[in-house]
């Protein structure tokens, strides 16, 4: 990888987010045109089948290919793809468009992240069994792995996740666009009926509706000041579930994906250079495993960092700032975009109540699969 | 030596056109197939045949009577003793039924054939019978006839001698029929065709010439079984058949009888061989059969039998489609979409060495385990330089848990762990254990259960129970 190649050439121009939530009556293309006219707004773009060059859209619960996104938009004749990558969708789609306008090929592209889980009929995630040998299995279960044995290392415990459940669930009644409105206690998220133990329902992401967008250009044709690409990957990581090497004291893909965003991003010290982040919190123990495997913090020392506040509105390095896929909703495909939306309003300094306080390096993370893959993007201010 | 000393065949007189089932009027010399009117099933088609094979014989003499049918009414209950009664044989005559597969008829002839060999019965009588039902509106509706066919086995005055037979089991859903469900079910008929019957067929018969030094060519006389007239042909074509030794198939006439379909076809072949010509019998499902015989002299000696010949030739066209629906209690709306197919077949038959066998694999450059199969090392990236290892009989130890409350069942949570057999991890179910006295580093013993029932189907896998 040649680290230089990518910084500060991007400038992420435009941003915009449909409601998450359980959107009844509205169809994929209703929430895709809702996030991109609210991003080409942001973008100053008026006239998009002239200046977008091309498209990056991730789904994982469409089947019809990147179509949905362009006969919506009805942006023809340019490129549209369509990108899968598991709940590492919404980065990785952001990270194609990135790529392609670092490599000289179009000036302006869109970047669509959507999904539309609730037409399925079923609550919370798919039971996925599509071989025989897939158990009767929940993204819950699939997560839920690392608890006894970090815990029965470090400490922790369900007091602590549920913690992470409460300040997410709080900064999520801050967030306009968010799916769940409502303050929790401690006590509520502890005696909430279990879905894979050690994760009772606050433990778990809503799963919503939603889409959202990005308008990212060229830096040297952006207006000054505009939000930098600072750094963005993707990386694959071994099936936990097989790999005959895996400890379950951490996610393997997020320590390598760090690694390189870092090295883009020209960081050292991540938590003294980083000023907010929204990390993968499909589970409480997601969010916690990854303040360590994103170097944060030591490992086994999310503990004591927890009950420090450190993560909070306000703490040292305040994550999930709008909620996070707990409170604000995880449309699969659109949760990593959600992401660049919400760290674009807190570099712009338009995060309103949930501003942080000067705000100028902000990261973002998605980690797929069971997990198998982890994408991270880094926005700084121009 | 066990030879086949008499036979006899039933086909129901009732002919079903397709152009009946097409909705118009019955036409002369079109394609057809037989069917079981409303008084007429599996047991009396049996019973019909097993008179015409014993025609002239000493009855006294039957020592034992094996039934094969997918279709007999009764999951408990037997269908040789009814036969073996209705057809007034010795009190003492041993009785079994063979079910569950297509290849039923060729296992029961293998059974007799055993039999008679080992001494245990002068004369055993085989009779292959079956009426399936294909849903309305479905290929198997076209595709099915019914019909069986019975064979005296004994080891004098043979007519056809046993040369040697083939068989061979395999793992595989083509098609099926599941408790409750009155019609046969079958995955992609290409799938079929091409991973399931004609593999299977020419291995079968590949297998019985290397036993008994022959080659496919050699037999003057063909009875091959085939799901219809195209597969028919590619697994003669594969095996280099004689076309002149292919014995007519009958669809379009009878119909793709079941388990009595291969059966037919030797009836048929034994109707027209003269002594000293060399019939091949190849039946297929869930594995497949080949048997080989050699014609004598006796077959000369035979009194003519009422075979396939004899009830082709009577036959009574259905007037209308509604008639055979209700001949056969059929409601044709019930069945318009089919049910949820489950679990893909084809997905389950590649697997189905993990799945069914747990069987991982050892690295032949690092040495270590893994599962499931997989063609580059989780470890040294070696590619494809491994030795299939079972797993089921070590002993693994938990390497993490969770409880999952959200999978529906009867009794949760569903115990979910990693579970670490020699360095091998397998996503594992613990069961027969409670969620307490679940820990790291457990030991656990790997037993074979049902892992989940879809689309009517159950599904089989490994779960580990704590080892006592």
């Amino acid at each position: 990888m040649k680290k230089d190649a990518l910084r500060d050439k991007v400038a992420v121009t435009g941003v915009g987010c449909c409601p998450f939530g359980e959107n009844w009556d509205q169809a994929p293309s209703d929430m895709i045109v809702d996030a991109a006219y609210q991003a080409y707004a942001d973008a100053g773009i008026e006239s998009p089948q002239r200046q977008i060059d091309a498209v990056f859209t991730g789904s994982i619960y469409s089947n019809k290919g990147p179509h949905e996104c362009s006969d919506a938009l009805k942006l023809f004749g340019k490129p549209v793809t369509m990108v899968s990558n598991y709940c590492a969708t919404g980065t990785d789609a952001f990270r194609c468009g990135v790529l392609s306008i670092v490599a000289g090929l179009y000036d302006t592209v869109l970047v669509v992240g959507y999904d539309k889980p609730k037409d399925r009929g079923v609550s919370g995630p798919s039971v996925m069994m599509d071989r025989v040998r897939d158990l009767p299995q929940t993204p819950a279960g699939w997560f839920a792995l690392c608890a006894s044995t970090y815990f029965a290392k470090y400490g922790a415990g369900r007091e602590e996740l549920a913690r992470i459940a409460v300040k997410n669930h709080k900064n999520g009644t801050l967030a306009p666009n968010s799916f769940l409105k409502r303050e929790i206690t401690v006590e509520e998220a502890l005696s909430a009926r279990m879905i894979s133990w050690p994760f009772g329902l606050y433990d778990c992401a809503a799963q919503t509706d939603g889409a959202a967008a990005a308008v990212i250009t060229r830096a040297d044709l952006a207006p000054k000041g505009s939000v930098l690409v600072k750094g963005v990957t993707v990386v694959a990581g071994p099936n936990p579930q097989k790999d005959p090497e895996n400890d379950f004291l951490s996610w393997k893909p997020t320590g390598w994906a760090a690694e390189q965003v870092y090295a883009q991003a020209g960081i050292s010290s991540p938590f003294d250079e980083i000023d907010v982040a929204q990390l993968h919190d499909c589970f409480t123990l997601t969010e916690l495993l990854s303040y360590e495997d994103l170097g944060f913090i030591e490992k086994g020392a999310a503990k004591e960092h927890i009950a420090a506040g450190t993560f909070a509105l306000g703490g040292k390095l305040p994550v999930n700032t709008d909620g996070g896929l707990k409170a604000f909703g995880h449309p699969t495909g659109a949760t990593g975009v959600r992401m660049i939306y919400e760290n674009v309003l807190q570099l712009r300094g338009q995060a309103g109540p949930r501003q942080v306080k000067d705000a100028r390096l902000a990261l973002s993370h998605n980690i797929g699969g069971h997990p198998t893959a982890c994408g991270i993007a880094i926005l700084g201010r121009g | 030596m066990a030879g086949i000393v008499s036979y006899g065949a039933y086909i129901p007189p009732t002919r079903l056109g397709f152009a009946v089932i097409a909705g118009r009027p019955p036409k002369d010399g079109g394609p057809e197939r037989a069917v079981a009117w409303n008084d007429e099933d599996a047991v009396t088609m049996a019973v019909a045949a097993g008179a015409n094979a014993l025609r002239g014989f000493d009855r006294a003499g039957v020592g034992a009577v094996f039934f094969a049918s997918t279709s007999y009414a009764f999951k408990e209950k037997q269908g040789a003793a009814l036969i073996a009664k209705a057809l007034d044989l010795p009190r003492d005559t041993r009785t079994s039924d063979v079910s569950g597969s297509l290849r039923a008829g060729s296992d029961a002839l293998h059974a007799a054939f055993d039999a008679v060999a080992a001494g245990s019965a002068k004369l055993a009588l085989v009779v292959a019978s079956d009426s399936r039902l294909g849903a309305p509106g479905s290929a198997q509706e076209l595709a099915f006839g019914d019909g069986a066919a019975a064979f005296l086995i004994g080891a004098s005055d043979t007519i056809a001698d046993l040369d040697g037979a083939h068989a061979f089991a395999e793992e595989i859903v083509d098609v099926w029929r599941s408790e409750g469900d009155p019609f046969v079910h079958s995955w992609e008929e290409r799938f079929v065709v091409q991973e399931g019957y004609t593999p299977g067929i020419t291995e079968a018969v590949r297998g019985l010439c290397e036993r008994i030094g022959a080659k496919p060519g050699d037999f003057t006389k063909v009875a091959l079984y085939a799901p219809d007239a195209r597969s028919f042909a590619g697994a003669a074509a594969a095996l280099k058949l004689e076309r002149g030794a292919l014995v007519d198939p009958l669809f379009g006439r009878l119909g793709n009888a079941g388990v009595a379909f291969a059966p037919l076809l030797l009836v048929s072949a034994l109707e027209s061989a003269k002594p000293d010509e060399r019939v091949l019998f190849a039946s297929y499902g869930d594995g497949a059969a080949a048997f080989a015989f050699s014609l004598t002299s006796q077959v000369e000696k035979l009194e003519p039998r009422r075979g396939v010949a004899f009830h082709l030739a009577r036959r009574r066209a259905v007037a209308s489609y509604d008639r055979y629906l209700k001949a056969r209690s059929l409601d044709a709306k019930e069945y318009a979409g089919g049910r949820d197919a489950g679990l893909s077949a084809t997905i389950h038959f590649r697997e189905r060495d993990e799945d069914i066998s747990l069987a991982g694999q050892r690295c032949q450059r690092c040495g270590g385990l893994q599962f499931p199969i997989q063609r580059v090392c989780e470890r040294c990236f070696a590619k494809d330089d491994f030795e299939r290892v079972r797993l089921a009989d070590r002993i693994g130890r938990v390497v993490t848990y969770t409880f999952d409350f959200f999978f529906p069942t009867p009794d949760p949570p569903t115990i979910v762990t990693i579970t670490d057999i020699d360095g091998a991890r397998v996503h594992l179910q613990l069961v027969d254990v409670r969620p307490e006295d679940v820990k790291i580093g457990m030991p656990v013993e790997l037993v074979f259960r049902r892992i989940h029932q879809v689309g009517g189907r159950p599904n089989y896998y490994w779960k580990g129970v704590p080892r006592p």
